[in-house]
């Protein structure tokens, strides 16, 4: 069977009828109407705040919200929903993370280890954390394909090493890194691994057990469910020794003003009252995904991305950046004689939604010695015929410059 | 130089958006370029994602402002073309006086000047009416 993206692109409102060539998935996926319904539902028939009171709508919506924990939880196979932690997003999970964890870990001498390739929510938060700490902050350097340059990541990752982070696929390239090598290097150097997954949840069936990760993270909005929710997986262990990180309602077993005993798990991670609609919309998103056959899907969008590559790569002044042989579905270029922004510009009077800059990698844009690049970016719902519509929009591009 | 009148009336001609951002790139190849030792930190534009440098320059006799503006993408120099028909050579109070925003939607250009769109374009003209205004106060 071969994955049918034009009965997908029905259960997507704003994309279905060809209504938009939208082309920007790596920054956020469209929602299906069963994301939309659940999370319309929810306010409709259960609205109440969640663990609280003795009522029967606060016990559906704790009930609703907690089987979306669960969702998520089966879904990257975690042991337990004590392991997934609600955040915003990845941003939120990378910082949680990042001052929990290494808050309280890393000391003078120390080192995190992060990658040239990152995103700048998994570059920025260890800066803060290792200027806070006198803990050091090194970056393995990536190839001229794209891919974190092993030898160099082995290099770094010395017995100081504490943490190690790094994107399982990367936005800005696409290149889809060794999770399992990458986390096993780093565990048998002593180190905790942080997987920074915004770029994977969309495309690749995630199993956190597999990959021996301490830490993933991951926005819901860019696998199909709603902005402001994402989660964090935790090794337990490791979250059962961490200490909270933000304050407030929810988090606490029991309060005096001398003291505060915390929540058991996840809970001690969710101050405040949560985003409920949002997890029930990424529990939905959750179950749209598990509706899916996950190596159809994986076909389907690497056949999008071979065809676009291969058609991009003929047109004449393209030059593609990030050719690593496993990628996601993403496709950076640069057109010769335009900026990005121009190539953006013209596309979008095109109807044609793509993606242009620097995709907050900036230290990768400087390694790669470029001022940004044009970034196409494809999900379930985009077709062949979305990728014949851009390769014709830059072609008309280049009858301009 | 570009002349205002020249491009209100050239737009009312081009009806579809080609034509329109053909004109854009051809007006854009008649700004200047900056002498690239200009095209310093202290000059540039912060915006997301082109490069803007400005370099203005008021003239002490005859009060007026005199700008160079360049950029490293070609539409933003197109819009350059339009800001430099607007601004350049004017004293500070008739800077301060000008309905940017009117003429960008005029010209059905007003997208470029949203803080959304990052083009730089929108700092720029804070830029210049920032010098216009401390020209003023002098
Ligand atoms: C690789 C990567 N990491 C982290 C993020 C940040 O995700 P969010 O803004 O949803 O927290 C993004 C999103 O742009 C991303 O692509």
């Amino acid at each position: 069977m071969t994955f049918d993206a034009e009965a997908a692109a029905r259960d997507f409102p704003l994309i279905e009828g060809g209504k938009n060539v939208y082309l920007d998935n790596a920054a956020t996926t469209q929602k299906p109407a069963v994301v939309l319904d659940a999370v319309r539902r929810y306010y409709e028939t259960t609205n109440a705040n969640v663990h609280r009171a003795a009522h029967a709508l606060s016990d559906a919506a704790t009930q609703a919200f907690e089987s979306a924990r669960a969702d998520v939880a089966r879904w990257i196979n975690a042991n337990s929903t004590a392991e997934v932690v609600w955040t915003r997003g990845t941003t939120e999970g990378i910082n949680l993370v990042a001052h929990s964890y290494g808050g309280s870990v890393l000391g003078p001498g120390d080192r995190v280890l992060i990658t040239e390739l990152e995103h700048h929510s998994n570059i920025v938060p260890w800066q803060i954390v290792c200027a806070q700490t006198g803990a050091d902050l090194a970056a393995a350097k990536v190839t001229a394909d794209g891919r974190i340059d092993i030898d160099d990541f082995e290099a770094k990752l010395d017995g100081a090493t504490k943490i190690v982070a790094f994107g399982h696929v990367s936005n800005a390239l696409g290149t889809v890194n060794p999770v399992r090598d990458l986390v096993a290097r780093a565990r048998a150097a002593g180190a905790v691994t942080v997987v920074d997954g915004a770029q994977a949840m969309a495309h690749f069936h995630v199993d956190v057990q597999d990959f021996d990760c301490d830490f993933y993270a991951f926005s819901g909005h860019k696998m199909y469910a709603p902005t402001g929710i994402g989660a964090l997986y935790g090794r337990e262990t490791l979250l059962e020794a961490m200490p909270p990180w933000q304050a407030g309602g929810e988090m606490i077993e029991e309060v005096t003003i001398e003291a505060t005993t915390y929540a058991r798990l996840p809970f001690k991670f969710e101050a405040g009252t949560p985003n409920i609609a949002g997890a029930i919309g990424l529990g939905a998103a959750v179950g749209y995904l598990e509706g899916i056959d996950t190596e159809e899907l994986a076909a389907h969008e690497d056949h999008l991305l071979r065809t676009a590559t291969s058609r991009l790569s003929q047109v004449e002044g393209v030059r593609i950046l990030g050719t690593a042989p496993d990628k996601g579905p993403v496709l950076s270029f640069l057109m010769q004689g335009a900026h990005p922004h121009d190539v953006g510009t013209l596309l979008d009077q095109q109807g044609i939604a793509v993606r242009t800059g620097h995709h907050c990698a900036m230290p990768l844009m400087r390694r790669l010695g470029v001022p940004g690049t044009v970034r196409a970016s494809f999900a379930l719902y985009n077709s062949l015929t979305d990728v014949e519509r851009l390769i014709a929009g830059v072609h008309k591009t280049r009858s301009f410059l | 130089m570009t002349d205002l009148d020249e491009v209100r009336g050239a737009f009312e001609l081009l009806d579809d958006w080609e034509d329109r951002y053909r004109f854009i790139l051809d007006l854009g190849r008649s700004v200047p370029e900056l002498d690239p030792e200009l095209k310093t930190d202290e000059r540039l534009v912060r915006g997301c994602q082109s490069l803007v440098w400005l370099v203005p320059r008021l003239d002490a006799e005859t009060g007026r402002l005199h700008l160079t503006i360049d950029s490293d993408a070609h539409i933003v120099r197109g819009l350059i073309a339009i800001v430099l028909a607007a601004y350049d050579g004017n004293g500070p109070d008739e800077i301060l006086d000008f309905d940017i925003e009117g003429l960008f939607s005029e010209l059905d250009l007003l997208q470029h000047l949203s803080p959304t769109r990052g083009n730089g374009l929108r700092a720029m003209v804070a830029r210049i009416r920032s010098v216009a205004e401390n020209a003023a106060a002098v």
